[in-house]
């Protein structure tokens, strides 16, 4: 039964972290993109679960969307960015015919695929599955998170960018969190700050210190703020390996942080 | 993709509204096919019908649509809204479906404010006498409120807020949606009718992160029949305040919203440059257009906004011909 192909296919999950953001286009997916490069980097095996369905970024982010899921006897068989399958993912670009095509769903459809995501991919053994989410507090989210319950996640970062507006949805993603009785992990600042490339001097073209204060308020940790830089952008454009390549960048330090706090997280509860 | 959500390829679904809806041969196996041939998701004629007779007196409906969010979509909806009321004959009303992630309220400075119940439905809330704002925000008691729905609760609520709203008079209604091709977006163009929404506009940002997800919003628009106004491509290129330099902070490697337009044969309405001002006016809940007169921001806005008016007038005249 589906069941028991569930529990296989998770089992060898150690740790699912949730990637969520009340607002679109604040990072979601470059944090959960960044998240696993750096935890590669540190040796650990990783799986993204995409489930923003109508606008998957993951697949191109790693420079796969070209690639095809293929079925084995134990479910969906996960993309692979590297020979060593180190990082695998899964979504629903690698689905479509078209990259194009515009996935019209409401929500009865979205769910039933959410659901199969997590019982259907064989992820084998990892260290963490990062789940990517698209904005909001809607089917997808309550999908996602009823879903896994029975795999206990070790929580959800949540990601916002330093301007009021986007705080203010983040607040309520919080309380989405708190009423599911999902952990929350911390908050991170995206896009705080951007030094300008010809004369260093910083500009927080979308304010500053909206993340920290929110984490504050909230009494939930601060992960770090990740300035906007643009090797960062174009590196997830070209679906390059940002952690690997610009060791020396503007973003690096902040990503390898929140990193690391995911990583001692998971550690604490193991222990 | 058939056997993806245990359903049709979505080439293959016939449309919630169509007739054939819950009972063609691609519906087999559709998660949603109860849904559809009970006729939920089609149109009630009656209702439809009521829906009509409350939005005669709209003149111009304008989308403002995104496949990808925090792209800019409230931003562009509020100052569009400023900008048409700025002439003082026009009566302009804004309606934020986006039920999850309620921009509009702070964006227009009315953050705290409710709904009240009049005789005649819902009273908007004014911003200037011709400038009426409707969204969930009016309707949540605490700023921490967040609204776990899952699509049919949404849709409800679009509903009432065509039908039950007492908008009055309107020579512009703009709704702003939230980012994707789900169930907000099916439902405003059911209840709208296509043929009644002059046209979407489409904001992007110039990386090929964002165009994706874009065009899959263009293809939705195509799929619905929904007309195209145009794209606006926003965050543009940024000039450092101190040495006024240009940076592209989200670089447009696969050539822009340019280059898309071109592909897909859209209209292009004009790029608008990152300024931190644009951001800062809208947690202060004021137009930038006013606040900023002098940015090259404000005049790539107001062009825009130009551009949207004729095309709406163009529209108008074309119909009053038909008639």
């Amino acid at each position: 039964s589906a069941e028991v192909i569930g529990a296989s296919n998770l089992s060898g999950v150690r740790h699912v972290v949730l990637v969520l953001s009340g607002k679109g286009g604040v990072g979601k997916s470059t944090v959960a993109t960044q998240l696993a490069l750096a935890l590669r980097q540190a040796g650990k095996k990783v799986g993204i679960l995409d489930v923003d369905l109508c606008g998957p970024s993951i697949p191109r982010m790693f420079r796969v969307q070209d690639s095809a899921v293929h079925q084995c006897d134990s479910g969906w068989v996960p993309v692979f960015v590297d020979q060593e399958k180190s990082i695998s993912l899964m979504s629903i670009g690698f689905l479509l015919e078209k990259p194009d095509d515009a996935v019209v769903w409401r929500g009865p459809k979205k769910n039933a695929l959410i659901k199969q995501f997590v019982t259907d991919v064989a992820w084998g053994d990892l260290d963490f599955l990062i789940v990517d989410t698209p904005p909001g507090t809607s089917d997808e989210h309550i999908s996602t998170v009823e879903a896994l319950r029975p795999y206990k996640p070790l929580g959800a970062i949540l990601v916002t960018t330093p301007q009021e507006v986007a705080v203010g949805d983040v607040r309520r993603e919080l309380t989405f969190c708190k009423k599911t009785g999902l952990r929350v992990l911390g908050i991170v600042e995206n896009m705080s700050g951007f030094v300008c490339p010809h004369c260093s001097e910083c500009t927080n073209v979308f304010s500053k210190g909206g993340g920290e204060e929110l984490a504050k308020y909230a009494g939930v940790p601060f992960l770090g703020s990740v300035p906007l830089d643009p090797q960062l952008s174009q590196s997830l454009e070209e679906g390059r390996d940002f952690i690997r390549e610009f060791p020396k960048s503007s973003a690096f330090p902040a990503l390898l942080h929140i990193a690391q706090q995911v990583s001692d997280s998971a550690s604490q509860r193991s222990s | 993709m058939a056997d993806a959500a245990g359903g049709p390829q979505p080439e293959d679904c016939p449309g919630t509204g169509s007739a054939q809806a819950g009972r063609a041969a691609a519906c087999q196996g559709c998660p949603n096919q109860k849904l559809c041939a009970a006729g939920a998701a089609g149109p009630d004629p009656a209702e439809a019908a009521a829906l009509r007779e409350r939005l005669r007196c709209v003149r111009h409906v304008v989308l403002v649509l995104s496949g990808k969010g925090g792209v800019g979509k409230s931003t562009f909806s509020a100052l569009l809204a400023h900008g048409l009321a700025a002439d003082e004959s026009k009566q302009v009303a804004l309606l934020d479906i986006d039920i999850c992630g309620p921009s509009i309220p702070k964006m227009m400075g009315l953050e705290g404010e409710q709904v009240h119940q009049s005789g005649s439905g819902w009273s908007p809330v004014y911003v200037e006498e011709n400038l009426s704002v409707m969204s969930v925000g009016f309707l949540l008691s605490s700023p921490d409120d967040a609204v776990i729905w899952r699509g049919p609760k949404k849709n409800g609520l679009i509903k009432q807020f065509l039908r039950d709203v007492d908008w009055g008079e309107m020579d512009y209604l703009i709704i702003d949606t939230p980012p994707g091709t789900s169930d907000e977006h099916l439902s405003i163009v059911q209840y709208l009718g296509a043929s009644h929404v002059d046209g979407a506009v489409i904001i992007t940002t110039p990386q090929e992160v964002s165009l994706q997800d874009v065009r899959k919003e263009i293809n939705f628009c195509h799929k619905v029949k929904l007309p195209i106004i145009g794209v606006v491509e926003n965050m543009s290129g940024f000039i450092c305040p101190k040495c006024k330099n240009e940076s592209q902070i989200f670089s447009p490697t696969t050539g822009g919203a340019e280059k898309m337009c071109q592909n897909l044969n859209v209209s292009l309405l004009g790029k608008v440059p990152l300024d931190p001002q644009i951001g800062k006016s809208c947690d202060k809940g004021q137009s930038f257009l006013s606040e900023a007169p002098e940015s090259p921001a404000t005049s790539s806005y107001r062009n825009i906004i130009q551009r949207i008016q004729e095309y709406c007038d163009l529209q108008h005249t074309q119909e009053e011909k038909t008639i």
